[in-house]
């Protein structure tokens, strides 16, 4: 499909170890109370979408790390920025979109998740952060069955 | 007004339900709600179906009823509906890259066009005051209008080129031919034909440098005197516009451009995805904070020009992003319908508290 690749030697970084999270308490009992979501349980549901190019996970190419993810739980706001590998990569929509679609999937609907690059690590910034953050396209482009087809090869779970 | 000096609430009068996915946009039938005749409006959704509710006032529980599904028709994605002044026709523009042109007969609905040109998305429709001229816009950055001829015929007579990027809305004047669109590239643009031929132009282009907006701009709605427009935007501001030539009745060729009067900024967090302007005098705005605010004009300092106050800010008026505000045509109960991500539709009433 692509006749190079964008970035053929991508660094590649070791994943890190993956915490257990404590049990959050119910000392009130009530199961039908709000659960809160933390930065973890975000980047959790978003370091092993795979990267279009390569078969490695955002995380191993440090595209999403945990700091990279805001979490306001009191007003349901979540921010994750993301930094490509380089800052020509036209694959940086798709990799947001990925990013977009899984949070989607895994967030309760009250969530309002913002994806931005992070600032200066792309040539078109501000026009990916417009595109990645209106609906409208974003809504448009998942029913592009191309698109969606990419989308899903990336998020699909990888058994190693 | 009178309303300030009131306290107002919005008053939930019933939740729709029906959409399997987000709603995107209403429509009141303007033939509707008065002289006995029963309210209809109209939703569409990304289910790919387009819903007509009506008010059944011998329920006084739940009066609102879905009267008809119109499926199979949309391929994708119904984003737009906006019926024709006679209340007759409806039309939706949906991301297959058409405009269906649907006929309300007896209790049925046909479609009876396909407006087909768009390279994509169509993303919003508007018919003009008289019912003579659609006018469609696109993610393809064009606006076509279309002239309304007998027998359900409709013929393309100008694709206007001029902005940058998709454009999300067009509104005609309320009773001028004269068009309005808004865009991604930030911008409002003022179109306006020749009497007697077809070519439009683009005579006004509201940007950042003449006050406009700093994002997207999302929608654009007029006062009942169609001498001030109101314009929402990703920037989370509301623009009020004024325009002399409106209320003179000018020949068209003496156009006098628009200026901005003034913003309202610092009442939304989130996206202003709808505005509209009830006659009355209120505007309604729908945005992805899930709130729906009603603002009046402030006749408190009048030296400074006008201003806006905040009527109300309804809260959690949906569980997710409310994406179209529409005030009913009916004037004597003050009902706003709004549309949201969650897939249901809310009406409401604008009361004031005993």
């Amino acid at each position: 499909m692509v006749a190079g690749l964008i970035n053929a030697n991508p660094i590649v970084y070791e994943k890190k170890e993956r915490r257990g999270r404590s049990v959050p308490s119910t000392a009130d009992g009530d199961e039908y109370s709000v659960e809160p979501i933390d930065q973890l349980e975000v980047f959790d549901h978003i370091r092993d979408i795979k990267d279009p190019e390569h078969p490695y996970s955002l995380e191993e190419l440090k595209v999403v790390t945990e700091d990279a993810v805001e979490v306001d739980d009191k007003h349901s706001h979540v921010r994750v920025t993301f930094t490509p590998t380089v800052e020509h990569c036209s694959m940086a929509t798709v990799i947001g979109l990925c990013i977009r679609v899984k949070l989607l999937r895994s967030l309760p609907s009250r969530y309002k998740v913002d994806i931005i690059v992070a600032p200066g690590t792309h040539a078109t910034e501000a026009a990916v952060n417009k595109q990645l953050n209106d609906k409208e396209r974003v809504a448009a482009a998942l029913e592009n069955p191309n698109l969606v087809e990419m989308v899903d090869q990336c998020l699909a779970p990888s058994y190693d | 007004m009178d309303l300030l000096e009131k306290k107002m609430e919005l008053k939930e009068i019933q939740k729709l339900e029906g959409h399997t996915d987000r709603v995107w946009s209403l429509a009141w039938n303007p033939t509707t709600g008065v002289a006995g005749i029963p309210a209809m409006l109209a939703s569409c959704s990304g289910d790919k179906t387009v819903r007509i509710w009506q008010q059944n006032t011998s329920l006084p529980s739940n009066p609102w009823e879905c009267k008809a599904v119109l499926d199979e028709t949309h391929t994708r994605t119904v984003r737009s509906c906006a019926w024709s002044p006679s209340g007759k026709l409806l039309a939706t523009g949906s991301f297959d890259a058409t405009t269906a042109i649907w006929e309300h007969v007896g209790d049925d609905f046909e479609c009876v066009a396909t407006l087909e040109g768009h390279e994509n998305e169509v993303k919003s429709v508007s018919w003009n005051s008289s019912g003579s001229l659609l006018a469609t816009c696109s993610r393809d950055k064009s606006v076509w209008i279309w002239e309304v001829l007998p027998g359900n015929e409709f013929e393309c007579v100008s694709v206007l080129q001029g902005h940058t990027q998709d454009v999300k809305m067009v509104q005609w004047h309320p009773f001028m031919d004269v068009l309005f669109s808004c865009s991604y590239d930030n911008t409002i643009k003022v179109w306006a034909g020749d009497d007697d031929s077809d070519d439009w132009e683009c005579l006004q282009t509201l940007n950042e440098s003449n006050n406009g907006h700093s994002s997207t701009v999302w929608a654009l709605s007029f006062n009942s005197t169609g001498d001030k427009m109101v314009t929402c935007s990703d920037d989370l501001t509301l623009k009020v516009w004024g325009n002399d030539s409106a209320t003179k009745q000018t020949n068209g060729d003496e156009f006098s451009p628009w200026r901005h009067l003034c913003t309202l900024s610092g009442f939304h967090d989130r996206t202003i995805f709808s505005v509209h302007w009830s006659r009355e005098g209120v505007i309604a705005s729908g945005a992805a904070d899930d709130a729906i605010r009603l603002f009046v004009e402030n006749n408190d300092d009048l030296v400074e020009g006008p201003s806006y106050k905040l009527l109300l800010k309804k809260e959690k008026a949906h569980d997710m992003d409310v994406n179209s505000v529409q005030w009913s045509f009916k004037q004597e109960n003050r009902l706003l319908a709004s549309a949201s991500d969650d897939g249901t539709i809310k009406i409401w009433e604008l009361a004031s508290l005993p």
